[in-house]
C-alpha cells in the first residue's frame, strides 16, 4: 500500500521492513471470538475526546494496525452480529503497543 | 435531489442488482477486498491503477475514461451503483468522478461494503462477463472540481472544509492514523478552513446521517454559510469526495467543489499561508 494513497488495507499497514517503530506511534494488535481470529470486522481508533481518526478493516488473521501520536486513545472494534469492544490504550513514539481483543 | 436519486440500500442491491441495465462497481485504493469477495454481478475499478494518471498527478482523460467504462460493460444508459470499503471514500470519488464526465445516472449503495460485511451478506468471487460498450464522456465538469488558485483565492471569502480528523487538522498527524506518518509535506490546514471530519456526517456502520443531522453538523455547528460557494479538501481528495457527495448530492447545495489536489499538494507548496492548531 503506498502511503500516495489514503486508503486502510486489512490489517493495517505494516511498521517497516525493520520490524521498528522508529518514530512512529503504533497501536497493533489481533481481536480473537473463543480464542479464533475474528477475520471479518473493522478497528476503529478514537481520540482522547472520543472522535473518530481512523478504521482499518480487520486481516484475516483479526490483526490491525495504527500509526497514532503520542497518547490515550479508544480502540473499538466492530463484527458481524452487533458484536462491539473497546479498549483503552497508551501510545508513544518509538513504541508499538500491542492489544489482543476478545470479544 | 431526493436521496432516493443518489443513494440505494443494500435490500435494493440484492433485489436489483443483476438486472438489466444496472452495473455493481465496488472501487477501492486496494481490491485485494474484491478478489476476495464481493457482491454479486459487480466489477471493480482500482482507485489509482484505472482512475489517476500514470505519470503526471491528475485524472484519466476523457478517452482514457471512455475505455475504462466500455472494458468494463458499462454504457452510457446504465444505472451504475458504486461501493467500496473505507466508509465509501474511494466509492465516493468516484461517484464524482463519474458526474465529472458526466455520468449522471450514479447512486452509492449506502453504507457501502462495511455495512454489507457486518450484515453478513453473499459475497461472491465470480468475475461478471460484460460484454464491451462504446462508451461517450463529456467534457470535464469543472463546476464541481477546485484547482489551487481557486483554493488560495477563496481563503476567507468562501467555505473552506477541511475534511480530515482534528489531528490532522491541527497539524499533529500528517495522514490518516492507519498509515505510518512519513510524509514530504507540512502539517496544518488552510488558513479560515473549518474542521468537520468526514467521519461525523456517517454513522458508525458507514451509513450517512439524516439530511436534518447533516445540515445540523455543517451549519449550526460548524458554521458553513450556505450561501457561499464551498470548497472541500481532505489529503488526496477522496474523504472529501464524501463531503462533496453529502453537501452537493445529499443537501443539495448548488456551488460545492472537490479540491482532489487537497493536503499534499497544499501543504507542499512554495509560499501559502498555513495555520496549525484546533479548529477554532
Amino acid at each position: 500500500m503506498s502511503v500516495d494513497g489514503c486508503g486502510a488495507p486489512a490489517g493495517g499497514a505494516p511498521v517497516s521492513a525493520a520490524k521498528d517503530a522508529g518514530t512512529q506511534a503504533v497501536v497493533q494488535g489481533h481481536v480473537t471470538q473463543n480464542g479464533a481470529a475474528v477475520p471479518v470486522g473493522y478497528a476503529r481508533l478514537l481520540n482522547s475526546g472520543g472522535e473518530f481518526v481512523a478504521e482499518v478493516p480487520l486481516g484475516e488473521d483479526g490483526g490491525f494496525r495504527f500509526f497514532a501520536a503520542p497518547g490515550s486513545w479508544t480502540l473499538r472494534v466492530l463484527a458481524p452480529g452487533n458484536v462491539r469492544a473497546e479498549r483503552v490504550v497508551s501510545a508513544d513514539i518509538g513504541k508499538i503497543t500491542e492489544l489482543e481483543v476478545a470479544v | 435531489m431526493s436521496r432516493s436519486d443518489v443513494l440505494v440500500d443494500a435490500d435494493w442491491v440484492e433485489a436489483h442488482g443483476g438486472d438489466p441495465g444496472v452495473v455493481l462497481v465496488e472501487v477501492d485504493e486496494d481490491t485485494s477486498a474484491y478478489d476476495k469477495g464481493h457482491i454479486r454481478n459487480a466489477v471493480k475499478i482500482d482507485w489509482k491503477a484505472d482512475l489517476q494518471d500514470p505519470v503526471r498527478r491528475d485524472f484519466v482523460d476523457k478517452a482514457g475514461f471512455e475505455a475504462l467504462l466500455s472494458e468494463r460493460g458499462i454504457s452510457n444508459d446504465d444505472t451504475v451503483i458504486l461501493y467500496g470499503g473505507n466508509n465509501n471514500w474511494f466509492a465516493a470519488y468516484a461517484y464524482w468522478y463519474f458526474r465529472l464526465y458526466g455520468h449522471n445516472n450514479v447512486k452509492l449503495l449506502d453504507g457501502g461494503r462495511k455495512k454489507w460485511e457486518l450484515e453478513s451478506r453473499e459475497l461472491v468471487t465470480d468475475v461478471p462477463q460484460r460484454a464491451k460498450t462504446e462508451y461517450h464522456a463529456q467534457e470535464q465538469d469543472k463546476a464541481i472540481r477546485a484547482f489551487r488558485d481557486e483554493v488560495i483565492a477563496a481563503i476567507g471569502r468562501d467555505n473552506l472544509v477541511d475534511v480530515r480528523s482534528p489531528d490532522e487538522f491541527a497539524g499533529r498527524l500528517l495522514a490518516p492514523a492507519h498509515l505510518p506518518q512519513e510524509q514530504a509535506q507540512r502539517g496544518g490546514h488552510i488558513p479560515t478552513a473549518k474542521n468537520v471530519p468526514w467521519s461525523k456526517a456517517a454513522e458508525e456502520d458507514g451509513t450517512f446521517k439524516s439530511d436534518d443531522a447533516l445540515r445540523t453538523l455543517y451549519g449550526d455547528e460548524a458554521g458553513v454559510d450556505f450561501g457561499r460557494e464551498t470548497i472541500a479538501y481532505c489529503r488526496i481528495g477522496e474523504r472529501s469526495a464524501h463531503t462533496w457527495f453529502v453537501l452537493h448530492e445529499l443537501l443539495g447545495q448548488p456551488n460545492v467543489k472537490n479540491y482532489d489536489g487537497s493536503w499534499t499538494e497544499y501543504g507542499s507548496l512554495v509560499g501559502v499561508p498555513i495555520e496549525v492548531g484546533d479548529g477554532k
